[in-house]
């Protein structure tokens, strides 16, 4: 163990500078937020995501920010456990009809001001999914939805784009 | 042909390849029950074509497959899951899905249907849904206990599922799933769509083995319509099938340290993860490599630099891996979560038919790499590790050796990457084709079974993931252990919630 902690001395950090937040999604988030929601929000986000039904395409990405290469703790943004705890739902999948009701209450139990970002290609309108008797639709058919991230499955810097545009307008 | 000596059947598919596809009546379908609860043959599949159903057998050597096709009368057909329990699960997903029954079945209650749908029976004679009857869970009888129901929500960025813990204090007397949330109706919306638009679907079965989905769609159609992917794109193939693995397996085993508190080799193994989806993606221009095969060979060629970011990567790997399994090989703290926990029995495992590092953590040699063994992996030297604890331990060394066995066929690949096209066109043939492949993904084998119509598009295409014989063994392999050692459990199993649910 610490010939492998003292290497961690020796080389430089492995953290990557961040990519520019997004202006799609700076766009987007300035019609959905009002001036209050910021300054509850501040500058640290609690995040809560929910596989409404993804292939875990976007789960493995999204678990991608926290190794050190992104370290999107460095940020503020950290996942919680507990709908409870969170600012931020970051909603995966097309949401079936099966996970319809679990994502409802997931929401609702999530304490006001929320933000919903809706992550990857399926999350927009069900994707390629979309049409099946067992699939609702896109996340925006059953919870609103303040910010989009595309992608099949977006990478570790769409994700991180995305969520610094959310810090950005929260500040 | 030696499985079908033992089974009486009647007439043999004419355009069902590789293996033979052969239509049984019930004496046949008696005699394959027979040999399934006899330990002479391992279930591979159960799946509804209404008004048929399929069932796929592996002999006992792991060197010929069959498939038998029974015909539902009045649509119902004798379960096999009635004597050999592997099929209980599958049979209520038949009812679930096509309103076929099983005669004699044990168990009435639905699986993916969970009563949110619209329709009844999707692929079947649809009708509209009826309110359903709440859903009993197995009932656990004692002084004392209390259940702890989790999910389908779960605490962590996992998928969602539902467990049912029956628990005496902190030990687990009995732990039921409840799956299908992330049912997405796959099959359904294969039936009907061409080849390009199902391979889509194919590999978004179950994203962490998207390779592994691609790969054995692409076998199955190729297989039915006779024709061959280019040498070079079945050794890219098997470049991706193994760097999926590696990127798999590494962070798994970080993640299962994770869950014994063990931060550092978490750390440690989500760095060499993300250095191998980037050289992938330097590679095929995808960090998952979606979408990269196709059937008849891939979508594209390795890029020209390619070659030498995977040579960076095992370089690294090398270095780094080595130090990182000493330290999990010499951490007391460590070994004392993982060594003895949730143990899988080599009976189960026998009988179930489990696959991936489950069933070889436990004595279960089977690979589908090596038998019945797919090109060019026939052609490549590597190892099929094989353990007989059955812990957790167990399942992490077995990792950790296919890690190794990953790297030396990632250098072989590079060492004799033929030259020439990646890709086929696809000929259809004019008339109806099916095909089958058994594909070994990083968690177990994957089973793609089509048939295509006269004009190469999908009529039904069934994909069984090895999670459908690994989640019922993780139900054995908690008794008695401590509620807090579930997730160190589930993570060793690490099973696919979206390529069971479909």
């Amino acid at each position: 163990m610490r010939k492998t902690l003292f290497e961690s001395f020796t080389h430089g950090p492995l953290t990557e500078p961040p990519p520019p937040a997004d202006e799609a999604g700076l766009a987007e988030l300035a019609q959905a937020l009002n001036r209050t929601a910021r300054a509850k929000l501040g500058r640290s986000l609690s995040i809560r995501q929910v596989d409404a039904g993804s292939c875990n395409g976007c789960e493995l990405e999204i678990h991608a920010l926290s190794n050190a290469f992104y370290d999107l703790e460095r940020f503020g943004l950290h996942f919680v456990a507990s709908p409870r705890h969170a600012d931020v739902l970051m909603v995966t999948g097309p949401v079936t009809k099966n996970m319809r009701e679990a994502l409802l209450r997931t929401y609702d139990a999530t304490p006001d001001p929320k933000w919903i970002v809706a992550v990857g290609a399926c999350a927009v309108d069900g994707g390629v999914f979309a049409g099946s008797y067992a699939v609702e639709g896109g996340v925006k058919d059953v919870v609103p939805v303040d910010l989009t991230i595309r992608g099949c499955p977006p990478n570790p810097r769409q994700l991180l784009a995305g969520l610094l545009a959310l810090l950005q307008t929260a500040s | 042909m030696a499985l079908l000596d033992s089974i009486a059947h009647k007439d043999t598919a004419k355009r069902h390849r590789p293996w033979p596809r052969v239509g049984v009546s019930d004496e046949g379908w008696r005699q394959a029950i027979d040999l399934l609860a006899g330990g002479r043959a391992t279930l591979l599949g159960l799946w509804g074509d209404a008004p048929d159903v399929h069932m796929a057998l592996l002999g006992e050597k792991f060197d010929n497959i069959a498939v038998l096709t029974y015909t539902c009368k009045n649509g119902t057909y004798p379960s096999v899951g009635a004597r050999h329990p592997p099929a209980i699960r599958l049979e209520r997903a038949i009812r679930d899905l096509f309103g076929i029954e099983a005669a004699g079945a044990t168990d009435a209650r639905p699986w993916l249907d969970l009563g949110f749908w619209d329709v009844r029976h999707p692929l079947g004679k649809k009708h509209a849904a009826k309110k359903h009857a709440p859903y009993t869970f197995l009932t656990a009888e004692g002084e004392g206990l209390h259940q702890i129901p989790v999910g389908p929500v779960h605490a962590g960025i996992i998928e969602p599922g539902h467990f049912r813990f029956t628990c005496n204090g902190e030990h687990v007397v009995r732990l039921e799933q409840r799956l299908g949330y992330v049912h997405k109706g796959i099959e359904s919306l294969m039936a009907g769509a061409s080849l390009d638009d199902a391979a889509k679907l194919a590999s978004r079965t179950s994203g962490d083995s998207t390779v592994a989905y691609a790969f054995a769609f692409a076998q199955a159609a190729e297989a039915a319509l006779q024709i061959k992917a280019p040498p070079r794109a079945t050794y890219l193939r098997v470049l991706m099938a193994e760097l999926e693995r590696l990127a798999n397996h590494v962070s798994d085993i970080g993640a299962i340290c994770n869950d014994a508190s063990f931060a550092l080799m978490h750390a440690q193994c989500s760095v060499l993860r993300e250095r191998t989806l980037r050289a992938a993606e330097a590679c095929f221009g995808h960090r998952l490599m979606m979408d990269a095969i196709v059937p008849g060979g891939n979508a594209r060629d390795i890029t020209a630099d390619g070659a030498s970011h995977v040579r960076n990567l095992l370089a690294e790997i090398h270095r780094v891996f080595p130090r990182l399994v000493e330290l999990y090989d010499n951490t007391a703290s460590l070994q004392d979560r993982t060594v003895t926990t949730g143990i899988v029995k080599a009976d189960y495992a026998r009988q179930f038919g489990t696959g991936g590092y489950v069933g070889r953590a436990c004595g279960r040699t089977f690979d589908a790499r090596r038998m019945p063994g797919y090109a060019p992996y026939d052609a490549l030297q590597f190892e099929v590790p094989v353990l007989e604890a059955g812990d957790v331990n167990a399942r992490v060394w077995i990792r950790i050796r296919e890690v190794e066995q990953s790297l030396t066929l990632i250098e072989q690949v590079l060492g004799r990457l033929p030259k020439g096209d990646v890709r086929t066109a696809v000929k259809t043939k004019g008339e109806p084709c099916e095909g089958l492949a058994l594909v070994e993904a990083f968690r177990g084998d994957v089973l793609v079974w089509l048939r295509l119509d006269g004009k190469g598009r999908v009529e039904r295409c069934h994909l069984r993931d090895a999670s459908w014989f690994q989640w019922p063994l993780l139900e054995t392999a908690i008794e008695g252990n401590i509620v807090a050692d579930f997730p160190l459990c589930n993570k060793s199993f690490n099973c696919s919630y979206s390529g069971h649910d479909l």
